[in-house]
């Protein structure tokens, strides 16, 4: 069953509906079919129109459900073969921040990205993709393995933020996330950094400076998030909506600011709404970006990543 | 200011006389009352109880750079307001307020100069230029610095104070980050030193960038530096912090940096810290 998000009100209704009625169909009290498909079109309709103009609200909390595809989602429909690698060799190992060797279409690269967790018990499990210093350096490590061994890294970004907690200062937090960044901007080797659901902040860029960048349709990627830039600028969380206008959050936005390089389709309705489908375009995204990488050379990859950064919002 | 002084002050044909206001200095940690005179003599440091007072672009250069040796760079251009913010007031009005109250355009400025005879390029951030925020002109200036001083042969120091990225700028100011890594990267290959001074505050996505990718990384005493703020924190926690935390002490406790240094032994620190790093350099 999918949860409705709050704007999906009117769509939520006319599903009852139809579920009710369908309920009344199977009993063979009535013969309602025609009205039957009638309302299912209507709602299908209603899906398409209202996804084709979600606000940068409306999308961040699409990219925040609680259903769409995570970490692990991926690895199943998405690589054919995965072999998770743990720890910084240094703390601990966080699950928040997951990665390891795997095949896509046949090639071998690491995979590392954010995992949120999709039940009460995994959320925790994975800090609600929340990263610490632990998990920043099991990127780096992980990161500097794939480029030692001639190996193209994909990372799958979605995370609200680094965690902010006593721990997560006192082990160096900030110093992770950079070094993290740095190394992203050290490798000899193809990266390939896909926003799927929320980029938050530092704890997304540690993981995403790559020099090709992809975003799913209702994917967002900004500095702070709606409601602590509201809090901060207009003094009240309540001003998130448009805070998330203001700030341009949105794969469309991003793609105008030379951000990002290709937008992700996602089926109608969002990504939580058919992961196979949602996944499915991103492998296709994330082979022909690794394809348009293969022929370059290690110092041409460096410099491509480099002048990607350095020429950004330019004059 | 006082609403008083506030209304003294407009009045443009009452001539702005020696007040309480310009004639002392209140410290923040102890409360005390000293003559600013005094205080600024003390490069800006509490007599009383030592607390080091924030202090902006040109002050440091004065302090930190031989006299007569140093000059400002030109800051780079870069687009104003990309996103065409607005929040309660325009970031474009923001901005001339800001660039009316300082001395330089943006946050960060960046000098050429000497420190003990060594050239250096120093860059300042201006917490008070909208919290030293990073935005476009700031990661420009920090490419420009690195730049001048990868051109120059010389070390590049940065004296960080920021609340973090300018939101204001939206993802544009996230994207300084890699940006200003790109130019240590640079840095490093060129095989110069980069070093960071660390003052009151630093946090947010300054701390999780070029703020902690120095090959020295030094800190004033008592300098907040984090990556989350502490309202944060206690939001997520919802526990008390510990005495002392995210401060420059705390951080050397921590192995996050290599020395607290007091403002008035800096030039000494830093002249030192070069002729270690440079001396390799120089003979080759």
């Amino acid at each position: 069953m999918t949860s409705y998000l709050e704007f999906e009100k009117p769509i939520a209704e006319l599903d009852e509906r139809i579920s009710e009625l369908q309920e009344t169909a199977d009993n063979g009290e009535l013969d309602i079919a025609a009205d039957l498909k009638r309302l299912q079109k209507k709602s299908e309709r209603l899906l398409k129109s209202t996804y084709k103009s979600l606000t940068p609200w409306q999308k961040t909390q699409v990219a925040r459900h609680p259903q769409r595809p995570h970490f692990q989602n991926y690895i199943t429909h998405i690589f054919e073969e995965f072999e998770p690698l743990a720890g910084d060799r240094a703390f601990g190992d966080d699950q928040a921040i997951m990665g390891g060797f795997a095949k896509i279409d046949g090639r071998r690269v690491m995979v590392i990205g954010h995992e949120k967790g999709n039940t009460t018990e995994s959320r925790i499990k994975h800090n609600f993709g929340m990263g610490k210093p632990e998990g920043y350096r099991k990127a780096i490590r992980l990161m500097e393995l794939a480029d030692r061994f001639h190996l193209p890294v994909v990372t799958l970004v979605d995370t609200s933020g680094a965690f902010p907690g006593i721990e997560a200062e006192e082990r160096g937090q900030a110093e992770a996330i950079a070094r993290s960044t740095q190394t992203c901007l050290s490798l000899h080797v193809p990266m390939v950094a896909c926003i799927v659901g929320e980029g938050g902040s530092g704890g997304a860029v540690a993981l995403a400076s790559a020099e090709r960048v992809l975003m799913y349709e209702h994917a967002v990627y900004s500095v702070i998030s709606p409601e602590g830039c509201a809090s901060i600028l207009w003094r009240t969380a309540d001003k998130a909506s448009e805070a998330a206008t203001a700030m341009k959050v949105t794969a469309a936005d991003l793609k105008k600011l030379g951000v990002i390089d290709e937008i992700v389709p996602e089926p109608v309705g969002g990504a939580h709404r058919d992961h196979e489908q949602a996944c499915v375009a991103l492998k296709t995204a994330i082979l022909k970006h690794l394809d348009e990488l293969s022929g370059l050379s290690d110092s041409e990859l460096l410099q491509a990543r480099h002048q990607k950064f350095l020429s950004l919002g330019e004059l | 200011m006082s609403w008083f002084s506030k209304v003294r002050n407009a009045i443009p044909f009452i001539a702005k006389r020696e007040t309480e206001d310009n004639l002392w200095h209140k410290c923040k940690n102890c409360q005390e009352m000293v003559f600013l005179k005094e205080f600024e003599e003390n490069q800006s440091i509490c007599p009383m109880c030592d607390h080091h007072g924030r202090i902006g672009a040109t002050v440091r250069f004065v302090q930190m750079l031989d006299e007569g040796s140093w000059e400002v760079l030109e800051a780079p251009e870069v687009q104003s307001d990309p996103l065409k913010f607005k929040d309660s007031k325009k970031y474009a009005d923001r901005m001339k307020t800001a660039m009316a109250d300082n001395d330089y355009p943006d946050a960060l400025t960046n000098a050429s100069g000497t420190i003990q005879d060594h050239p250096v390029v120093m860059g300042v951030q201006e917490f008070g230029f909208m919290g030293g925020s990073m935005g476009l002109a700031v990661g420009a200036a920090f490419v420009n610095g690195v730049n001048h001083a990868i051109d120059k042969k010389c070390p590049y120091i940065i004296f960080t104070a920021a609340g973090g990225a300018r939101m204001q700028e939206g993802i544009l100011s996230l994207m300084q980050m890699p940006k200003a890594t790109v130019a240590i990267n640079q840095m490093r290959a060129a095989g110069l030193p980069y070093i960071v001074v660390l003052t009151d505050p630093t946090t947010g996505g300054v701390t999780a960038s070029y703020a902690m990718l120095g090959d020295i990384q030094i800190a004033e005493p008592g300098a907040l530096i984090g990556f989350a703020g502490q309202r944060v924190i206690q939001d997520t926690i919802r526990e008390k912090l510990p005495e002392g935390f995210q401060r420059a002490e705390y951080l050397l406790d921590h192995g996050m940096i290599d020395m607290v240094v007091h403002r008035k032994d800096l030039r000494d620190k830093l002249a030192s810290v070069i002729d270690y790093t440079m001396s390799g350099i120089k003979a080759a």
